[in-house]
């Protein structure tokens, strides 16, 4: 069967589900103790083991194997979820997440996980609790030489029940300990002599090390192995001591009771040691057990399992297509394409004044506002498919930087093109690392401060108008203005002068200069060299504005303003002199005619009252250079009042055209970035007209 | 053995230029051109090109040539260079020929008053003709040009 087919699919869906087992994972460490989550997370990972293993990804499917086993002792009970298993887990689904992007990437997913695999078996085990985090923490990075003297080895629980049941049916189970004498060139030849005398008369259950690394030699001078038979204690010693080089063997008889102490006393030490030793040596002793171990999950509750697999498959399957992007692409184009001929049939329809056609054109004009909702609703995605990863990289960051915080979301089911969030992720993952890395204060501070030890960082999105705002508040030391005035100073951004004028509001501004960065110490969160003013400039590239507002010691709030969508705006179209302009609606509080005598001068600038305030007047043609209007020669003036927050200004126009629906497009490349001109669009007898950016003429 | 290219043959004033086929995208009649306020003086707008918004350069403009005025013959030929989409305005444009790459000297210091860092090279075509080959990457470099002119980005 040609799996390419199902390559996408097969990517798509393990995405969703890396994706939700990070969210349920996130939940569940907040709340241990809920079951039903651990319920979730397993269906989740069962059934990407599953696809893992249809689609042949071997590591993906073994890895996923081992977080399943785990998972089931949890939700029977077995096992209470704790801070390593968590890390272990989140370690896990990381790996998990490269080996997707792996295949995505066009690889064949394969990673070596083995000291995540060690892990989460020696959590299955339950010996990482009794040895400690000792144990725990090398078993992830694994250096110290381990006694292997005392080790034994532990059992799963597959073998436990083996061995169990083998007693119970009468036959005799023994441990067994073989030292082969140092003076041995042959080790392997040795133990695999034994293994030999062992397997004619019996089975040998599990050994430790694992018979491939014996075979290779990896072990110093003993073994030991579960081993059931018939044979007597005695018989059996007499056995392997007559194989040569052999130094000493014991062999103990287990009943019910031994066998139960001995697999838990023995897990301690045992497998901390074979975990720090060798790690692939316990991902290959898993691999030898492979063949038992789905028996055994699925032996044991077969049922119950597929009962609980069912159901989850259910909800994913909900009425839904993929579509790719592309295609959507497309549909926008040709879509924009319509509209251009929409705007010029209207044109002409209202010049012909021939009524059959002005009413079909009106019909049509209805038609295609309503597909350009459907076309715009179908690109919108719920800002969740940005937000989903925060909580996962929030709780990393705090980690790291041991510090306590929650990170609260809400409004992520808030819509937004999917152009826009496409871009908007990278800047959201700075403005959250500055406030968890700058803004949230170490515990201690916190405490010393007054404030409750675990800081609180809001992100939010919300709808406004034509816009979504997204904020990222936290409740840390806030922006401390003399610092940055003095970092800005040292690095030559500003005068000691300029500073000293600045505003509050300014100042917090400073921190998306260009080349600023207020860490004194680099980081591992700060410091990659990328500061705020990469942020800033991304925001504004996608027709954004991001603004700081900071209480020293209370906390900082960046505000991010995003369009809804990049690709269709209305816009009031304006003439002067024999050039269109177009304004975003957005922007526009009204539109005004003032008489020439109204004007002001103040200072210099030219002013005009507006709702009981005066707002400086800002000249288009003058700004543009256009050469063919004056507007000097008028009496009166048109006037669009634009904003930006709070601010507003006017700018002088020569007339208003109407609003229209314009289609956003770039001007390429090749120019620079033009003060004032955000874009471009094609009007409906084709000719090009720019569109304003009212955001640079208020400062 | 150089290798056969197919070039574009186009003329400001008296001179004859040279850029490789598969760079150019297109060859149109003027067209009405919108002006961009606030960018270089060569940049003579944007012009819609079946629904993309491009930036037309005069190139008489960027060679700090005397600007012509437009004829029936004026050509905007739409060249390729990365990501970037150029429209160069030039007098005329009517010729394709093979040439063989062997046949383009590296430019003398100075050629009609080009600087000889925009050109890959002058081509002696028959016993008459010389082709001055451009080289695009170097006509369409912003960083030099904002020094050159003193812009800023």
């Amino acid at each position: 069967m040609d799996m390419n087919q199902y390559l996408n699919m097969f990517i798509d869906e393990s995405n969703d589900h890396l994706q939700s087992l990070n969210e349920k994972m996130l939940q569940l460490e907040s709340s241990p103790t809920d079951l039903g989550i651990v319920q979730v997370i397993f269906r989740s990972a069962h059934t990407l083991k599953g696809m893992a293993a249809t689609m042949g990804f071997e590591d993906l499917a073994s890895l996923t194997h081992q977080m399943e086993n785990v998972l089931d002792l949890v939700r029977n009970n077995k096992l209470a979820m704790q801070e390593f298993i968590f890390d272990t887990f989140f370690k896990g689904l990381d790996a998990l997440e490269s080996m997707v992007q792996n295949i995505t990437e066009g690889g064949d997913g394969k990673a070596d996980v083995s000291s995540i695999v060690a892990s989460l078996q020696s959590i299955v085990r339950g010996d990482f609790q009794k040895s400690g985090t000792d144990a725990v923490t090398e078993a992830v990075t694994p250096k110290k030489a381990a006694d292997s003297e005392s080790a034994g080895l532990v059992l799963d629980q597959f073998q436990y029940s083996v061995l169990e049941q083998s007693i119970s049916e009468g036959h005799r189970v023994h441990y067994i300990q073989v030292t082969i004498s140092s003076e041995s060139q042959l080790k392997a030849a040795r133990a695999f002599m034994v293994f030999n005398t062992l397997e004619n008369s019996g089975e040998i259950v599990k050994a430790y090390p694992s018979v491939q690394d014996i075979e290779q030699e990896k072990f110093e001078q003993n073994f030991s192995l579960y081993y059931i038979t018939q044979k007597e204690v005695g018989e059996l010693e007499k056995e392997i001591a007559g194989i040569s080089e052999i130094e000493s063997v014991s062999v103990v008889q287990l009943d019910q009771e031994s066998l139960k102490q001995m697999s838990e006393v023995k897990a301690g030490l045992a497998e901390s040691a074979a975990v720090q030793e060798a790690p692939v040596a316990v991902q290959q002793q898993s691999a030898a057990s492979q063949p038992q171990s789905p028996t055994a999950a699925s032996g044991a509750k077969p049922a119950d399992g597929k009962a609980q697999v069912a159901k989850p498959a259910a909800p994913t399957h909900n009425r839904t297509i993929r579509v790719d992007i592309e295609r959507l692409d497309v549909l926008m184009n040709l879509f924009s394409e319509l509209l251009i001929d929409r705007v010029r049939l209207e044109q002409l329809a209202s010049e012909a004044s021939n009524p059959a056609l002005t009413e079909t054109v009106e019909h049509m004009s209805r038609v295609s506002s309503d597909l350009q909702n459907v076309v715009l609703k179908l690109r919108m995605v719920p800002v969740d498919t940005v937000f989903n990863r925060f909580p996962r990289m929030v709780r990393d960051l705090a980690k790291s930087l041991d510090k306590k915080l929650d990170l609260v979301i809400t409004g992520a089911d808030t819509e937004m093109d999917r152009t826009v969030i496409d871009e908007i992720g990278d800047p959201l993952v700075h403005l959250l690392r500055n406030s968890v890395d700058h803004g949230i204060e170490p515990v201690a501070t916190r405490i010393a401060a007054g404030k409750p030890e675990t800081g609180t960082v809001h992100l939010r999105a919300f709808h406004s108008g034509n816009n979504v705002f997204i904020e990222i508040e936290d409740d840390g030391s806030g922006i401390n203005r003399e610092k940055v005035l003095k970092s800005a100073i040292s690095k030559g951004i500003m005068t000691e002068e300029q500073a000293a004028a600045m505003s509050d509001e300014e100042a917090h501004q400073v921190l998306f200069a260009p080349g600023f960065s207020t860490a004194e110490v680099i980081s591992d969160v700060s410091g990659r060299g990328v500061g705020l003013d990469v942020v800033k400039s991304k925001i504004t590239s996608l027709g954004g504005n991001v603004t700081i507002h900071s209480v020293l010691g209370k906390g900082t709030n960046f505000s991010v303003q995003l369009p809804l969508t990049l690709s269709i705006i209305a816009a009031m179209m304006i003439q002067i002199g024999s050039e269109k302009y177009a304004i975003p609606l957005s922007s526009i509080v009204e539109t005004a005619i003032v008489k020439r005598t109204q004007i002001r001068s103040v200072h210099g600038n030219k002013m005009i009252a507006f709702r009981e305030s005066h707002i400086p007047l800002i000249s288009l043609s003058q700004l543009f250079e256009v050469p063919d209007f004056n507007e000097d020669e008028e009496e009166e003036t048109e006037v669009v009042v634009i904003r930006k927050g709070d601010r507003l200004a006017a700018l002088s126009v020569q007339d208003f055209l109407g609003q229209s629906e314009i289609v956003l497009k770039n001007l390429g490349k090749y120019l620079p970035n033009i003060q004032g001109i955000s874009g471009a669009t094609i009007l409906g007898d084709g000719q090009v007209a720019l569109i304003i950016d009212p955001n640079v003429f208020i400062k | 053995m150089g290798e056969e290219i197919k070039v574009i043959v186009f003329k400001l004033g008296e001179e004859e230029y040279g850029v490789e086929v598969e760079k150019v995208q297109s060859i149109e009649r003027m067209v009405p051109i919108t002006r961009v306020p606030r960018t270089y003086d060569f940049v003579k707008g944007v012009f819609n090109m079946r629904g993309v918004v491009i930036p037309v350069i005069d190139l008489r403009g960027r060679f700090g040539l005397s600007e012509a005025e437009y004829t029936d013959q004026t050509r905007i030929i739409i060249v390729a260079v990365g990501e970037m989409q150029v429209g160069f305005i030039v007098d005329s444009a009517n010729d394709v020929i093979d040439l063989n790459t062997d046949n383009i000297e590296t430019p003398p210091e100075v050629v009609g008053g080009v600087k000889a860092k925009y050109l890959r090279g002058v081509a002696k075509i028959g016993e008459e003709r010389l082709l001055i080959m451009l080289n695009l990457s170097e006509v369409l470099n912003r960083s030099e040009m904002n020094q050159l002119e003193g812009l800023e980005d």
